[in-house]
């Protein structure tokens, strides 16, 4: 069974942890959670990101977070990605799947996978 | 919505953005009827507010006048004979015991009920959001141990240094809500 002593053990595990990530995170992953978001589907993306960005320990530089309605509903599930110096961009209709793609190509790789921006939806 | 778990997910969060610093989550089945109680210490809601916030178009947004969370959660329990009601005290005239409280009931027999889903999900993805905050589950299910999680507990074991949403953390909360629900099943 899992016990509160675990939970003790996992604070000592991350007090060396926590000085290294004193560098700062590069990219913020935001996932709308608001009555559109979740019906439409985005807790498991968010949770596909949070779980990918540990899988491949990106957790220095990546931060997953939640927002409320962003205002296309009609989008969602919607992710936004941050960047320092770098244009944001606005993914749609997102699923866990898609979340693995952009893990591994955009936010791992650094290339925005195109088909699956708001830009693409709106030609389509 | 398709589970239970994410009008919970949903209703929850409004708690959280009325700056509930606890928020509980309370559901108890017995004899074919579920009643689900989401609880929350923040800054409440006037009567006039109150009266039109099951109208599928109130809502707190300025930027658009629909919100469907609770009417979402009206709809769910009432098509199955259900009930919904809500009581507020608003930080203006309570300010020490302002909060909400909405309880939903359910007839779990009814062929209209919405299955309960991954609530465990719905509770780790609070954490994950608003790891400041406090949260409070417990599932109460007729002759099986109850099901709880108290994030104050959690909190005190990991100290100022380590947040709720550290990966690891969540991970174990995960577990722990399974563990227990998976002990339920067996006894």
């Amino acid at each position: 069974m899992k016990s509160l002593a675990e939970l003790a053990q996992i604070r000592e595990q991350m007090k060396n942890k926590v000085n290294l990530r004193e560098g700062g995170n590069e990219i913020r992953v935001v996932v709308g959670m608001a009555t559109c978001g979740i019906a439409a589907g985005a807790r498991p993306v968010l949770n596909a990101f949070v779980e990918g960005v540990e899988r491949e320990s990106l957790s220095d530089k990546v931060t997953v977070t939640q927002t409320g309605c962003i205002g296309i509903c009609q989008f969602e599930p919607v992710v936004e990605v941050f960047q320092a110096g770098k244009e944001k961009v606005t993914y749609v209709y997102m699923t866990a799947e898609k979340a693995q793609k952009v893990l591994q190509d955009h936010i791992k790789g650094g290339k925005v996978v195109e088909e699956y921006t708001i830009t693409n939806a709106k030609k389509a | 919505m398709k589970e239970l778990s994410l009008n919970i997910l949903d209703v929850a969060e409004n708690s959280v953005k009325a700056g509930a610093t606890l928020t509980q989550i309370l559901i108890r089945e017995e004899k074919g009827r579920l009643t689900l109680t989401i609880k929350d210490n923040g800054c409440g809601m006037t009567e006039e507010v109150l009266r039109g916030v099951t109208d599928p178009f109130y809502t707190t947004r300025t930027t658009r006048k629909v919100g469907l969370g609770l009417p979402l959660l009206k709809l769910a329990a009432e098509q199955t004979g259900g009930t919904l009601t809500i009581t507020s005290r608003h930080e203006s005239e309570y300010p020490e015991t302002h909060g909400t409280e909405v309880t939903a009931t359910f007839d779990t027999t009814h062929i209209d009920f919405t299955p309960m889903g991954d609530v465990v999900s719905s509770v780790v993805t609070l954490i994950q959001g608003h790891p400041d905050r406090d949260f409070l589950f417990r599932h109460e299910r007729e002759g099986k141990p109850t099901v709880e999680l108290d994030t104050a507990a959690l909190r005190e074991v990991l100290g100022a240094d380590v947040p709720l949403s550290e990966f690891s953390v969540l991970q174990w909360i995960t577990e722990y809500l399974h563990e227990q629900y998976d002990g339920a099943e067996n006894t």
